[in-house]
């Protein structure tokens, strides 16, 4: 305890306060962390089967995917209370915020279609058809390209998001899970579930520049399934969230290669920063908690207990 | 004061040479654990299921669990073969030597216990170092926390060694003490797998578990590395050292050494 106080002191300086929400996947819950405390401090009631979960640019409101009731619903982070819904199209299970802060675009998982989304009118401005059980969703930092993963057709779907068309598609290895653009929006990553593997493109050509495999010393390749990732400041590091292994692998973006792997909670699927990226927060499905990564030491410091089946995290500063 | 200040710097470090001159004691006493860390937790690592409990506060690995246990696993050998050392004294005869010093039995029997117990703590740290070097770390901090509780760790079962010591009256029958103390002491413990993991299976073994004093060595010196305090550990362990060393007192006490003769 004492030496997580001791961590935590010299990592999260009072500037740097902020919280991690976590959708309860079963629980139709949120769960939101304290960074300082790493405790849940409190728990707001969402749609059935919240999932993706992003907060608006200047963090006034927050937007959930709520799968089962077929909806992204617009909360007020202060109070908890829902705003409104938005028109989603069915299933909605991933979202990306485009950088006008405007525009949703959201992987419809039934119906095999990317929906795009005025969070100010509240209207379908765009309904992309990709390929079938679409979930990963990306947008390149200067806004012209969005990228929708389609788990069964295993492809890549490159949107334009001037005309809301699709123009390249690119294979990657089996269930494509979660789609990042990274390096100033040079290289687009793509983690493949079952596939095993995290596939590296040029965004300028979409040429695959290398392919991140991973093996868990102990653990069965088949457990090794890459999901969620996020990238450290200055995207030198990648964490991966290897799923059922219940490991976080931490790869070099220069390399490519795999440098360690952390223990986690079981089933780790998606994962947040904090305010200054010290401290990583991964969602834990089948174990139904968080753990907290201490980063510079790569090292899980403590788990904690939430809903069940925590899926997807999203940082909000409090200060 | 000075006598009983020379007695126990002679015992001490006569345990001390002993040890030093016995280079193959320290390797093997060092190769038992490290068996146990390098190989059979790497055989058990994805069998037993993972949890969080005190101290831990994330998940942690076989091998980072068994460390804590590993270490009174040292300490219990240890008060076990300094019982073995004290029964071949007393064939020998330098027991006899020993006890007809003017100073109190008592005494002797203390710095006897802490000569042990100092070899045992040096024998934990050389294991916790080479755990270090494979990469089983504890926080910085919980080596130099640790040290009281394998003090007191060490003398309630060095104490327990010599209650042994008192009831053996020859080296073969050593064996015995090996099968019906160390082995069930060692396993129907916490050292090896959570005593959750145990009610699992049975609440009977559970319970004796719980009660059984190495269990509780084990515990202190667990939280002790993490650096948080257990008091219901440190109360029973220390309990069951006055326990031990009344028990030993007893059993070396002359008077009942003679009417043992006698009948």
């Amino acid at each position: 305890m004492i030496r997580i106080a001791v961590t935590l002191a010299l990592m999260a300086p009072a500037a740097f306060a902020g919280e991690i929400w976590v959708t309860n996947e079963k629980d139709d819950t949120i769960s939101v962390i304290s960074t300082e405390t790493l405790e849940v401090i409190q728990t707001y009631e969402t749609g059935e089967r919240p999932r993706g979960i992003i907060f608006s640019r200047d963090y006034s409101r927050v937007y959930i995917c709520a799968s089962d009731s077929n909806a992204v619903q617009v909360m007020d982070p202060e109070t908890g209370k829902i705003l409104n819904d938005l028109p989603s199209g069915d299933d909605p299970e991933q979202f990306v915020l485009h950088p006008n802060d405007r525009h949703l675009y959201i992987a419809n998982e039934d119906d095999a279609i990317t929906t795009v989304v005025d969070t100010e009118t509240r209207k379908v401005i765009a309904q992309i058809d990709v390929g079938v059980e679409p979930e990963g969703m990306a947008v390149s930092p200067d806004g012209k390209i969005a990228i929708t993963t389609s788990e069964t057709t295993n492809m890549a779907h490159w949107i334009d998001t001037e005309t809301q068309k699709l123009f390249a598609n690119t294979l990657v290895d089996s269930r494509p899970r979660h789609a990042e653009f990274v390096k100033g929006g040079t290289e687009m990553w793509v983690s493949a579930e079952i596939g095993g593997t995290i596939t590296v493109f040029r965004t300028a050509d979409q040429t695959e520049l290398a392919k991140i495999e991973f093996a868990v010393q102990g653990v069965h390749p088949d457990r090794v399934q890459p999901v969620g990732f996020e990238f450290t400041a200055g995207d030198t590091h990648a964490f991966v969230a290897l799923g059922p292994s219940n490991h976080v692998a931490v790869v070099n973006t220069e390399t490519y290669e795999v440098e360690d792997y952390i223990l986690v909670g079981r089933r780790v699927w998606h994962m947040a920063f904090n305010a200054d990226r010290s401290l990583l927060f991964t969602t834990n499905g089948v174990s139904g908690d968080v753990t907290v990564i201490d980063v510079a030491a790569r090292e899980a410091i403590k788990s904690i207990k939430v809903g069940r089946f925590p899926w997807g995290a999203a940082f909000r500063p409090t200060d | 004061m000075t006598a009983y200040l020379t007695s126990f710097r002679a015992i001490v470090l006569r345990e001390a040479l002993r040890f030093i001159h016995q280079r193959e004691r320290f390797i093997a006493a060092l190769m038992r654990p490290l068996v146990w860390l390098l190989v059979f937790a790497a055989g058990f690592r994805a069998a037993l299921g993972l949890s969080i409990i005190p101290p831990y506060q994330t998940y942690i690995t076989y091998e980072t669990y068994i460390v804590p246990g590993l270490c009174g696993m040292i300490l219990l050998f240890n008060g076990m073969q300094s019982s073995l050392s004290l029964v071949y004294d007393r064939e020998m005869g330098s027991m006899k030597l020993l006890l007809t010093s003017p100073l109190p039995r008592g005494w002797l029997l203390f710095c006897k216990l802490a000569g042990s117990t100092i070899i045992s703590i040096l024998q934990v740290y050389a294991f916790l170092a080479i755990a270090a070097a494979f990469g089983i770390t504890m926080p910085g901090w919980g080596y130099v926390a640790v040290l009281p509780a394998l003090l007191v760790a060490g003398l309630m079962l060095g104490a327990l060694g010599l209650v042994l010591s008192s009831l053996i009256k020859q080296l073969e029958n050593f064996a015995g003490v090996m099968n019906f103390v160390i082995f069930p002491m060692f396993f129907l413990s916490s050292a090896l797998y959570p005593l959750w993991k145990m009610a699992e299976s049975s609440k009977l073994l559970h319970d004796i578990c719980a009660v059984n004093p190495f269990t509780h060595a084990v515990e202190l010196i667990r939280f002790a590395l993490y650096l948080q305090f257990n008091g219901a550990a440190l109360g029973w362990t220390c309990l069951a050292a006055l326990v031990f060393t009344g028990a030993a007192l007893l059993g070396y006490d002359p008077a009942r050494t003679r009417m043992g003769r006698k009948t």
